[in-house]
């Protein structure tokens, strides 16, 4: 389990320069320090991503993609400078792929909506997985019920692992896409998205991954995975919320019709006729979230210049060692053991309600997310209502873990 | 932790941990389900109310100790009590677990003050109020199930 964790003995990370650089992290919760065990949820802003959307209001802004005058051409610059750094971030092969977006919910939303509205009939099939966020099941039931299409859903082990056979024994003929989540946002599990992409494409299938946590904990090269259509949140990304990507294949993005009309979207407007913009602007109506676009973009800086493996290295530390500690206590039982896994842990305390645990914790100014994360079908898998659950990121210690386990003695303590 | 003790206290960690009333009973004259959406936790009220009297009530479902505490507190205080009396208990909790006024004390209330902690607590104030809301949902025949939203 994480053994990569155990091999290295100092992260090559300088942990507490990178914690002085969050300025909510030195605040407190209840007279005690915070420690924040919540970053799966929506994680923290450095500085830089704070001075960056400031800088943008008070120096840098103007509505984009209009105006003659400098301010705008100066907001206009900013804001498309961030569309070529998602580029490079997640390697796609061109910056018309990308389309900003409020998150990963609005693109996952407009893929169904779009896509699926053109391509969905009645008995198709719309494939996913047990462990899926609901943003990742609801635009999709909502869609089969327009089109007479059926959502069907690759069901997990008893580790909540992704289960690659029955993923395989499921693709029928009647499949016409693949949504699969790159990482659980529950219990952390990482699925095999390169070969379940592989598999799909044998098939002629596209895939959508949701790469909420997989941008964050795993990273993504779109052409090498050669997904189809990848989605993710900026504010997971220790950016702004309100800002998210959806990239998608050009092909794919240039045939589907508009998902919202507005301004900024169109080439020319009659009364009766309208012809639509090229890619991305197609999908990007009325004025976007430009200071959120701006922050978006240090927080890519910000993670580009700490470096993906040495953010993984220090994630798998903590993580490691959260699980070491975690198995120590008899009273805890692990939700999710996938081998495989993003720096995410839940956990139930004997029999303990989550809520509970949750409030006692708080107390101790510890900051966990409590309840079924979204993720209902997977608690349901469980048989159980919902989870503690801790995640890591890349300001979070060893210590942090050590103050969880402290609270959890809390817990007991108080339900005896 | 001493602000915890006045949330979770002794009686609340009891029923919580030992609901009293728990379970279907073999007859009842109403029910409802009711549902808490944040936390996922699901209640079942049955009343029994016979000329206008609450004879019985019993719940089952799962959820924290607080929930349960008060789904547990809930069924022992309002047996007995005419239906316009236990909305009128009902709308007296609902006073105590979301505002600081001091309530004029009379024996129901006073069982049911081990409960106001929650004020202090404004995310669980809900988990208190699921089994009231289905309770109400009960006896006056609401189609929908009790959501605490």
């Amino acid at each position: 389990m994480v053994s990569a964790a155990q091999k290295i003995d100092t992260p090559a990370l300088d942990v507490e320069a990178i914690r002085a650089d969050f300025p909510i992290l030195s605040t407190q919760a209840h007279g005690k320090p915070l420690v924040f065990l919540d970053s799966a949820a929506s994680a923290q802003k450095p500085r830089a991503v704070i001075d960056a959307v400031r800088r943008c209001y008070e120096a840098e802004y103007a509505n984009i993609h209009r105006g003659v005058y400098a301010l705008s051409e100066t907001a206009t610059r900013n804001y498309e400078d961030v569309r070529e750094k998602v580029r490079a971030l997640i390697n796609a092969k061109e910056t018309r792929e990308i389309v900003f977006l409020r998150g990963a919910t609005e693109g996952i939303n407009l893929v169904a909506s779009s896509w699926g509205g053109a391509n969905l009939k009645p008995g198709d099939e719309i494939l996913i997985t047990a462990l899926e966020h609901h943003s990742n099941i609801v635009p999709w039931q909502m869609i089969a019920e327009h089109t007479g299409a059926e959502v069907r859903a690759v069901p997990t082990d008893e580790a909540g692992a992704f289960l690659f056979d029955r993923f395989e024994e499921m693709l029928s003929p009647r499949t016409k896409i693949v949504a699969v989540t790159h990482a659980s946002n529950a219990i952390g599990t990482v699925v095999p998205v390169k070969d379940v992409v592989a598999t799909a494409h044998a098939r002629g299938i596209p895939v959508l991954l949701d790469g909420c946590q997989g941008i964050v904990h795993r990273g993504i090269d779109v052409q090498d995975v050669d997904c189809d259509f990848y989605v993710f949140s900026g504010h997971k990304l220790y950016g702004p919320t309100g800002i998210g990507v959806l990239y998608g294949k050009a092909d794919l993005l240039d045939a589907m019709p508009p998902y919202q009309g507005g301004g900024d979207m169109i080439e020319t407007v009659s009364i009766t006729k309208t012809t639509f913009a090229p890619l991305p602007h197609k999908f990007e109506a009325g004025t976007p979230n430009i200071a959120g676009t701006v922050g978006l973009g240090a927080a890519i800086d910000y993670v580009s210049a700490i470096g993906h493996d040495a953010i993984l290295a220090h994630e798998n530390d903590v993580l490691g060692y959260a699980l070491e500690r975690l198995r120590g206590l008899n009273d805890i039982q692990l939700v999710g053991t996938a081998p495989d896994r993003a720096s995410i842990v839940s956990f139930l305390i004997d029999d303990v309600h989550p809520h509970d645990s949750g409030t006692i914790l708080d107390q101790a100014g510890i900051a966990v997310r409590v309840g079924h994360h979204c993720a209902q079908p997977l608690m349901d898998h469980f048989d159980i209502a919902g989870t503690v659950r801790a995640s890591f990121g890349l300001y979070n210690t060893r210590a942090d873990v050590d103050a969880l386990v402290d609270g959890l003695h809390e817990v007991r303590k108080l339900f005896g | 932790m001493n602000d915890l003790r006045d949330l979770y206290q002794e009686i609340i960690l009891d029923h919580g941990k030992s609901p009293r009333n728990f379970g279907k009973p073999e007859s009842f004259t109403a029910d409802a389900d009711g549902y808490n959406p944040l936390c996922g936790d699901k209640v079942h009220v049955y009343a029994t109310v016979k000329d206008g009297i609450v004879e019985d009530v019993h719940f089952e479902g799962r959820g924290c100790a607080i929930s349960m505490a008060s789904a547990s507190l809930m069924t022992e205080v309002l047996v007995g009590k005419t239906e316009e009396q236990a909305q009128a208990l009902f709308d007296k909790f609902h006073e105590l677990v979301t505002t600081e006024h001091e309530l004029v004390g009379d024996d129901d209330i006073d069982r049911l003050v081990v409960l106001g902690g929650v004020r202090q607590y404004p995310s669980r104030v809900k988990c208190a109020t699921l089994a009231w809301h289905t309770f109400h949902n009960a006896i006056t025949g609401a189609e929908t199930p009790a959501k605490t939203e």
